[in-house]
C-alpha cells in the first residue's frame, strides 16, 4: 500500500515537472541598495544577443547604472509597454497606428540595429546559388509552385539542372518578427500574396510545414529534400546554411551580407519619415538587399520618471555610436551613418 | 477535550487545502472565460467549428486543433496501451524476481525525461526514420487516406509516436501496481480451476479492469496536453485531416508557438479561448471515463459479487 501510494505520488511529480514554466513576470523593480538604478525593458527576441551584450557593456561604463531586457518578443514587449510594466519596449516591426493610439502617451521608435531574412533550400546535388525573384518566392509561399523544375525557377536560373522534386514550404509556426519581415516584402512585390496572406507576425500559410524558431526551419530544411524556408541572416551566416539570393527593386540579385543589408537601410534613410516607421523591405538603390528590416526601441516620449528617461537617452546616444560597433562581430548590420544622425536629432523629442 | 480539539483543527487545516483545490479549478476555469469573452462575444458556437486560423483578418475558428488534439491523443493511446500493458503484465507477473526493480526503475525514469528532450529526440532521430517509413509505403497503400500526402517525416504520425512513449510509463506503471493488488487468492482460485499461466493473468487482468482503465485514461489525460514535443513535431499546420504523413496542429501547440506574438486584444482572447476549449474538453473526458469506470465497476460487482477494490479507484 505504501508502495502504491508512492508510485502515484511519484507520477503526479513526474506531472508536474512536465508543465511548461509560466513566462518570466516582469516587475519595476526601484534602486538597490548602493544607489544602483534599474531600469527594466521587454521586446524582441531578435536583438538579445546585441542587447545584452549593450547592456553589460554600458553597465561597465556607468556602474551606477543597471539596464535589464526580457526577450520575451515584440508583441510582449509592445504590450507591456503600453500597459507601463517596463520603462521600455523593443520590436522587430513598428507599432501600427491602432496600437500607438491605445497607448496612454506618445510613444517614439529608435532603430537599433539591422537584421536580414534569407531563403534558405535544400536541393540534393545542386551545387549552383539558387536566384529567388521577389514574386517567385511569394507564388512558392503560396502554394503555386509545386516543382523545382517549374519553368518560373528555371528561367531565374539558367543552366542550373533543376531536379524534379516536390516543393516542400517551410514557415515559422511561432509568431516571429522574422515572419513579418519576410510577409511583408512577398506582399510588397506580389498583390496576390498581400491579398491571401498580409502581414503579420503570425499568418494563416496556404501550404507547408511549420516548425518553432530559426533552429526549427533550418533544422526542418536541412531534413527534407526539396524545402525551402526562411531564417534570419544572422543565423545562416553562423550556421552555414545554404540561401539564394533575391531580386531586389533595382533588378539585380543581391546576396544577403551585413553590407548589402546595410545598404538598404541607407537608400531608405532619403523618405525617412519623422518616427521612423519604415519598412525597409524592396528598398530601391544598387546593392540594397530587399529583405532587410530596422530593429526598434521603444521609448515613451514624456517619461514619467525623468530620471530613468535620462538614462536611456544616454544609453542610446552610446548605442549609436560606440554601440554599433558591436553590431558586426555579433552578425548584425550596423545602421547607416545617414540614420544615425537623424535619430541623434531624434533623441532631443524626448522632454526630460 | 484536548484530543478532539486536536483532531478538530487538523481536520479544518486539511479540510481548507482541499477547498483549495476546488476553488483552484474553479478559478482557471473562470479566469480563461473571463480573458476570453471578446472572442466568446464574437465567434460564440462558431469558434468551435471554424476551420479558418487567420490573424490577419482576425478570424478564428478552434476545430483543426481540437481535431489535432483529439486524433494525436487517439492514437497515442492506440500505440501505448498495448505496450503499457504488456510491461506491467511483464513486471508483476512474468519476470524475474532480479529484473522487476530495475524494469519499474527504468520505466519510471522515461516519465522524468523533460518533453522538450523527447522533443529534440523526435526532431532529430525519428523524423527522419518516419521519413524513411514514409517513403518506403507502398504505391498501394498511399492511395488510403490513412497514407496519403508527401512523405515529410513531420506530421501526425511521428506526434502520435512520441506521445505514445511519453504515455507509456504512465499507464504502465499505475497498471502494474494494480495488477500488484490483486488477492493472491485470486490467482490461485484460477490456478486450483486448472488455468494456465496466461488465464490466471486474464483473471487478474479482469479483477483490475476498473483500475486498468483508469491508468489507461491517466496517459489520456497526458496525451491531451502535452505541448512542447507535439509542436516539434506535428508540423504545425491547422488542416483537417485522416493522413499519418499530413502536418497538423495542436490546441496546445497554438497556444505556445503564438501566444508571445500576440499583440493584438482579439487574437489574444482567441488564443485564450483555445485553452478554455481545452480546459472543457479534459474535463469531458475525465468524466467520461469516470462514468466508465463506474459503471463497468458496478457490473463486475454483480459478475462476482467481490467488494470493489479501494486502490484501484485512486490510481484512476
Amino acid at each position: 500500500m505504501r508502495r502504491f501510494v508512492s508510485v502515484v505520488a511519484l507520477v503526479a511529480l513526474a506531472a508536474c515537472t512536465k508543465t511548461e514554466a509560466p513566462p518570466a513576470g516582469t516587475n519595476t523593480a526601484g534602486g538597490t541598495p548602493g544607489a544602483r538604478i534599474m531600469v527594466n525593458g521587454a521586446g524582441a527576441t531578435f536583438p538579445n544577443p546585441i542587447y545584452s551584450k549593450w547592456f553589460s557593456d554600458y553597465n561597465k561604463l556607468r556602474p551606477d547604472v543597471r539596464i535589464n531586457y526580457q526577450s520575451i518578443g515584440s508583441g510582449g514587449g509592445i504590450k507591456q509597454l503600453t500597459s507601463q510594466t517596463v520603462f521600455f519596449g523593443a520590436t522587430d516591426g513598428p507599432m501600427t497606428d491602432e496600437q500607438l493610439k491605445s497607448a496612454p502617451a506618445p510613444i517614439l521608435h529608435f532603430p537599433t540595429v539591422l537584421g536580414g531574412v534569407v531563403p534558405a533550400y535544400n536541393l540534393p546535388n545542386v551545387s549552383a546559388e539558387l536566384k529567388f525573384p521577389g514574386p517567385l518566392l511569394a507564388q512558392m509561399y503560396l502554394g503555386n509552385i509545386k516543382k523545382w523544375n517549374d519553368a518560373a525557377i528555371a528561367k531565374a536560373n539558367p543552366g542550373v539542372a533543376l531536379p524534379n522534386l516536390d516543393v516542400t514550404i517551410i514557415h515559422r509556426s511561432d509568431g516571429s518578427g522574422t515572419s513579418y519581415i519576410w510577409c511583408d516584402y512577398l506582399s510588397k512585390v506580389s498583390p496576390e500574396f498581400k491579398q491571401r496572406v498580409g502581414v503579420a507576425t503570425s499568418v494563416s500559410w496556404p501550404t507547408g510545414v511549420g516548425a518553432k524558431g530559426n533552429e526549427g526551419v533550418s533544422g526542418m530544411v536541412r531534413q527534407i529534400p526539396g524545402s525551402i524556408g526562411y531564417v534570419e541572416l544572422i543565423y545562416a551566416l553562423q550556421n552555414d546554411i545554404t540561401f539564394g539570393s533575391v531580386q531586389n527593386a533595382a533588378g539585380e540579385y543581391v546576396r544577403a551580407s551585413l553590407d548589402s543589408v546595410t545598404s538598404a537601410a541607407a537608400s531608405a534613410a532619403a523618405n525617412m519619415p519623422a518616427d521612423f516607421r519604415v519598412s525597409i523591405t524592396n528598398a530601391q538603390g544598387k546593392g540594397a538587399y530587399p529583405i532587410s528590416s530596422f530593429t526598434w526601441i521603444l521609448l515613451y516620449q514624456n517619461p514619467t520618471d525623468k530620471v530613468r528617461g535620462k538614462i536611456m537617452a544616454d544609453f542610446m546616444k552610446w548605442a549609436l555610436s560606440d554601440g554599433q560597433k558591436a553590431a558586426a562581430p555579433l552578425g548584425y548590420a550596423p545602421l547607416p551613418k545617414q540614420v544615425i544622425d537623424l535619430e541623434l536629432q531624434a533623441l532631443q523629442k524626448i522632454q526630460l | 477535550m484536548h484530543r478532539s480539539a486536536d483532531d478538530r483543527l487538523f481536520r479544518m487545516t486539511t479540510g481548507i487545502f482541499a477547498a483549495l483545490v476546488l476553488l483552484l479549478v474553479v478559478g482557471i476555469g473562470f479566469e480563461l472565460w473571463r480573458q476570453s469573452l471578446l472572442s466568446i462575444e464574437k465567434f460564440g458556437f462558431k469558434f468551435w467549428t471554424g476551420r479558418v486560423w487567420d490573424p490577419v483578418s482576425g478570424e478564428f475558428g478552434a476545430l483543426p486543433f481540437i481535431w489535432g488534439t483529439l486524433y494525436s491523443s487517439l492514437l497515442a493511446l492506440l500505440l501505448s496501451t498495448p505496450i503499457a500493458l504488456g510491461i506491467a503484465i511483464y513486471i508483476s507477473e512474468l519476470s524475474p524476481r532480479m529484473l522487476r526493480q530495475p524494469l519499474s526503475y527504468m520505466t519510471e525514469l522515461l516519465a522524468a525525461i523533460p518533453s522538450i528532450v523527447y522533443g529534440l529526440w523526435g526532431v532529430f532521430i525519428l523524423t527522419p526514420i518516419v521519413r524513411k517509413l514514409e517513403l518506403l509505403t507502398p504505391a498501394a497503400l498511399r492511395k488510403f487516406p490513412l497514407f496519403s500526402g508527401p512523405p515529410l517525416g513531420v506530421g501526425m504520425g511521428t506526434a502520435a509516436i512520441i506521445l505514445s512513449i511519453m504515455v507509456v510509463p504512465f499507464t504502465s506503471s499505475v497498471a502494474r501496481e494494480i495488477l500488484k493488488n490483486v488477492p493472491i487468492a485470486q490467482r490461485e482460485a484460477a490456478y486450483a480451476l486448472g488455468a494456465t499461466r496466461w488465464e490466471a493473468i486474464k483473471v487478474a487482468m479482469g479483477y483490475g479492469k476498473t483500475g486498468i482503465i483508469g491508468a489507461v485514461m491517466l496517459g489520456l489525460g497526458r496525451a491531451l496536453g502535452e505541448t512542447i514535443a507535439v509542436t516539434m513535431v506535428i508540423g504545425n499546420n491547422p488542416q483537417i485531416s485522416l493522413s499519418l504523413f499530413a502536418p497538423q496542429y495542436t490546441m496546445a501547440a497554438v497556444i505556445a508557438n503564438e501566444f508571445t506574438e500576440a499583440a493584438d486584444e482579439l487574437y489574444l482572447h482567441a488564443l485564450i479561448e483555445i485553452g478554455l476549449l481545452l480546459f472543457i474538453i479534459t474535463i469531458i473526458v475525465n468524466a467520461l471515463s469516470r462514468l466508465f469506470i463506474w459503471s463497468t465497476k458496478r457490473r463486475l460487482v454483480n459478475i462476482i459479487s467481490i467488494p470493489p477494490v479501494v486502490e484501484e479507484e485512486k490510481a484512476a
